[in-house]
C-alpha cells in the first residue's frame, strides 16, 4: 500500500514584515518608486519556518508531531492542509483531508445550533447528505440537545465547544489533521473526544496527524511521533522513543549544560546548570505527584557586590503561569554575593501540582534595583504523573482530576451536636 | 471507491479550477445560504429591505426628473426608466462591494481551512442577486401598474442585462476581493469609485441623451452601461445601441479576465497575509 502522506523536501519561508501582516498602498507604491532610482533591489529579510522536511506516514498510523513553540509544527498542519502553499518541495497526499485546525471554524452567533452543525460541517468536508445521517449522533454527542434550535449567541462558551467538537468528533476523512485544538475546553470532553477519535481510526484504519504540546496525550493517542526544531525533522520514532528525545534534548539540549559553555548571564553572573532533581538529589524530569521536586541552578558570580535575588517561574503546558518563586526564606536573599560558585534549589512540596508538563523559567535580578541579570523562559522541563500508591488528591475518584494545582488539603469534617 | 490523491506543490501553473468549485458546490451553497439568512435574522421587516431602498430611489429620482427637471426618457415612462436602471445597479453594486469585502470578513475560515477561495466572492454576490431578484418581481408589477409591460424580447433581453450586470460586478469584486487582502485602502476606495461609477451609468439619465458620440461611447466602456441598455431593451420600441453593448461587452470580459487571473494569482497566499 502507498504511504497516505508524502513529504518531499518541503520548505516553506516566510518573508519578515515589520508592520501590520498587511501592506499600504503607500509603502508598496514608495518602494517601487525608491526602486527605481536605486536599481538594485532592497533585500527582505526572511526566514525558513520549515526546511527539507522529508518524512512518508503509512495509512492507519497515527503521527504526533512534537516541538517548541515556533519549530514548524503549526506551518507544516497548514501546508499539508493546503491553507498555506510550501516555497520548495512537495507533498502527495492519498485520501480526504480533514483538517481541524481550530474548533468550531466558520460558526456563526445568529445561526442555531442545528444551521451551525450543517455550516460547521460543510466547511470541515461533509456532505449533506453525511451531516444529515449524523445529525442525532452529532447533537446526541453535543448534550445540548435543549438548545440546539436556539442560536449560537445565547450558548455558553462551553456549549459552543461541545457543539464544536461533537460534528468534528463525527468527521469521517481518510486523513485527519488535528492542531491543538484539544488545549481548550474541560478536559472530560476532550478525553470523550479523543476516545472517539482513536476509535473511529482504529476501527477504519484512518490516519491521524495530531499536533500537541501534551505528551500525555501524544503518547495516549499516537504511535508514531515526528520531532521538529527549527523548522528541521529531528527524530521520526515511535511516540515514546521521540518524546524522550524531546524531553532530553531538545527541551533540555541548550540548558542542561556544565561549567563555562553556558550562554546565559552576564558579566556579573552566569547560568551554569538548571535541572530538577528528587529528594537525593538526583536529576530526573519525570516526577510522581508524590515525589517532592527540587529545581537547582548552578551559577557562577564573576563580579562581588551585588545584592542578587534568584527566582523561577513555572509555566503549564496551557501558557498559564502556575506561579512565581524568589529566594525570600533563605539567607542569601537580597544579600551581597562574593564572587564564586553557588548552588540554589527551591522545593516543591509533594501533593501540589496535577499531571501534566511544566516548563521552568529561571532568573537572577533585582526588582528594587531595576537589573535583570538574566531571565531565561524554557529554560528547563518536568512532568508529574499520577501515583496509586500513595494517597493523593485524587482519592478514590477514577478518571480526570481537573484543576490547575492539585493540593493535598486538611480538611476538617465533624458533626455538629446540637 | 477511490481515493484522491492531493499533489501540493509551490504555485506555479495557473488554471481556473472549476473542476474543484464544482466539487465544493455544497460548501458554496451553505455560504450563500448563511449570508442570506444573517442578512435579515433579527429584521423585523426581513426582505422587505430588499424593496424598500429602490422603491425610495424611484420615487425621490421620479420626484425629481420627472417633475421638477424632466429628463427625456423615449417612450419609456419616469418610474419605469429609473427603477429597471436602479436595480440592475443595486445587484451591480451591492455585489462589488460584498465580494469586495468578503475576503476579508472570512479571514479567519480561510486560515483554517482549506476550499477554493473562489466560493467566497461568489457566494457574497449570489447574496446580492437574492436581493435583485425580490426587487425584480416588484419592478415587473409597476411595468403592468404604468401600463408598460415589457415585450416578448424581455425573455431574451433581461437574462442578458442581469448576466451582464453580474460578470461586470465579478471583475471588479474579485479584483478588489483580493487587493483587500493585501491592501486595505481599497476597503476606503470602494465606496467612493461606486459613487462615481453610478453617475457614470444610465440609470437616473438615458445614455442617448449624451450630445457628442465620442463621449457617449467613453462613457460606454463602463459595461453597466451596456447592462442597463440591454435590460432597458424590451421596455422600448426604439431597438438598443448595439455599439454600447459591444463596447460594454468587451469590457465587461476585460475586467473578468483580469480580475479572475488576479485573483487566482494571488489566492495561495491569502492565508498568509488576511
Amino acid at each position: 500500500m502507498r504511504p497516505a502522506i508524502e513529504i518531499l523536501k518541503l520548505g516553506k519561508q516566510y518573508k519578515l514584515t515589520t508592520s501590520a501582516p498587511y501592506v499600504a498602498l503607500r509603502d508598496v507604491i514608495s518602494e517601487s518608486a525608491k526602486n527605481i532610482f536605486s536599481a538594485k533591489k532592497k533585500e527582505q529579510d526572511s526566514f525558513w519556518a520549515l526546511q527539507d522536511i522529508n518524512f512518508s506516514i503509512e495509512p492507519g498510523e497515527r503521527v504526533g508531531i512534537i516541538g517548541r513553540n515556533g519549530a514548524g509544527k503549526s506551518t507544516l498542519l497548514k501546508i499539508i492542509s493546503r491553507i498555506t502553499p510550501p516555497t520548495t518541495g512537495e507533498a502527495i497526499i492519498r485520501g480526504r483531508v480533514g483538517s481541524l485546525l481550530e474548533v468550531g471554524t466558520g460558526f456563526h452567533p445568529e445561526l442555531s445550533g442545528r444551521e451551525n452543525i450543517y455550516l460547521n460541517g460543510s466547511i470541515l468536508g461533509l456532505k449533506r447528505a453525511e451531516i444529515t445521517k449524523q445529525l442525532d449522533a452529532i447533537i446526541d454527542f453535543s448534550g445540548v440537545e435543549k438548545f440546539i434550535d436556539t442560536p449560537l449567541k445565547h450558548y455558553s462558551s462551553g456549549m459552543q465547544l461541545r457543539l464544536a467538537f461533537s460534528v468534528a468528533a463525527h468527521l469521517e476523512p481518510e486523513i485527519l489533521l488535528i492542531d491543538e485544538v484539544l488545549a481548550v475546553g474541560d478536559m472530560e470532553f476532550q478525553k470523550k473526544c479523543l476516545g472517539k477519535m482513536e476509535e473511529v481510526s482504529k476501527k477504519d484504519g484512518r490516519t491521524i496527524l495530531f499536533v500537541s504540546h501534551n505528551m500525555d496525550y501524544i503518547s495516549a493517542l499516537c504511535n508514531k511521533a515526528i520531532l521538529l526544531d527549527k523548522g528541521i525533522v529531528v527524530k521520526t520514532s515511535n511516540s515514546k522513543e521521540v518524546i524522550s528525545e524531546y524531553v532530553t534534548n531538545v527541551i533540555g539540549k541548550s540548558f542542561l549544560t556544565n561549567g563555562s559553555e553556558s550562554h546565559i548571564g552576564n558579566s556579573v553572573v552566569k547560568l551554569t546548570k538548571i535541572q530538577t532533581v528528587d529528594e537525593n538529589g538526583t536529576a530526573k524530569n519525570n516526577f510522581s505527584v508524590t515525589e517532592k521536586i527540587g529545581i537547582e541552578m548552578k551559577f557562577q558570580v564573576l563580579h562581588r557586590g551585588h545584592e542578587l535575588w534568584l527566582g523561577y517561574n513555572i509555566v503549564n503546558e496551557q501558557g498559564v503561569n502556575v506561579f512565581d518563586t524568589h529566594n525570600v526564606s533563605s539567607p542569601f536573599y537580597n544579600q551581597v554575593y562574593e564572587a564564586g560558585e553557588y548552588s540554589a534549589i527551591a522545593w516543591i512540596p509533594e501533593n501540589l501540582f496535577n499531571t501534566g508538563s511544566y516548563f521552568i523559567g529561571c532568573a537572577i535580578f533585582n526588582h528594587l534595583k531595576q537589573v535583570i541579570h538574566f531571565h531565561e523562559k524554557d529554560s528547563s522541563f518536568f512532568s508529574v504523573h499520577d501515583s496509586f500508591d500513595a494517597p493523593t488528591a485524587r482519592g478514590l475518584s477514577p478518571g480526570n482530576f481537573t484543576g490547575i494545582i492539585r493540593p493535598l488539603l486538611n480538611w476538617d469534617v465533624k458533626k455538629i451536636d446540637r | 471507491m477511490e481515493k484522491p490523491v492531493i499533489h501540493i506543490k509551490p504555485p506555479s501553473r495557473l488554471s481556473l479550477g472549476f473542476k474543484e468549485l464544482w466539487q465544493y458546490r455544497e460548501l458554496f451553497y451553505f455560504f450563500t445560504w448563511r449570508d442570506i439568512k444573517v442578512k435579515y435574522k433579527q429584521t423585523y421587516l426581513g426582505v422587505i429591505w430588499a424593496l424598500l431602498q429602490p422603491l425610495g430611489m424611484m420615487l425621490i429620482f421620479t420626484f425629481l426628473f420627472s417633475k421638477t427637471w424632466p429628463i427625456n426618457t423615449g417612450d419609456i415612462k419616469y418610474p419605469v426608466f429609473v427603477l429597471s436602471g436602479l436595480i440592475c445597479w443595486n445587484l451591480f453594486s451591492s455585489s462589488v462591494s460584498h465580494a469586495g469585502e468578503s475576503m476579508v470578513q472570512n479571514a479567519n475560515i480561510i486560515k483554517k481551512i482549506y476550499f477554493p477561495r473562489l466560493i467566497i466572492p461568489c457566494s457574497a454576490m449570489l447574496v446580492a442577486l437574492f436581493d435583485f431578484l425580490i426587487a425584480f418581481a416588484i419592478f415587473i408589477i409597476l411595468c403592468f401598474v404604468m401600463q408598460q409591460p415589457p415585450s416578448w424580447t424581455a425573455i431574451l433581453y433581461f437574462p442578458a442585462g442581469i448576466v451582464m450586470s453580474l460578470l461586470s460586478a465579478a471583475g471588479l469584486g474579485l479584483l478588489l476581493a483580493a487587493l483587500n487582502v493585501k491592501f486595505r485602502d481599497f476597503r476606503y476606495a470602494l465606496p467612493f469609485l461606486l459613487q462615481v461609477l453610478f453617475f457614470a451609468s444610465q440609470v437616473i439619465y438615458p445614455l442617448q441623451s449624451v450630445q457628442q458620440s465620442l463621449f457617449k461611447y467613453l462613457l460606454a466602456i463602463n459595461p453597466m452601461n451596456a447592462a442597463i441598455e440591454l435590460f432597458r431593451a424590451p421596455l422600448s420600441n426604439i431597438s438598443p445601441d448595439m455599439t454600447i453593448i459591444a463596447i460594454g461587452t468587451g469590457s465587461s470580459v476585460s475586467l473578468l479576465i483580469i480580475g479572475l487571473l488576479y485573483f487566482r494569482k494571488t489566492e495561495a497566499y491569502f492565508a498568509d497575509l488576511a
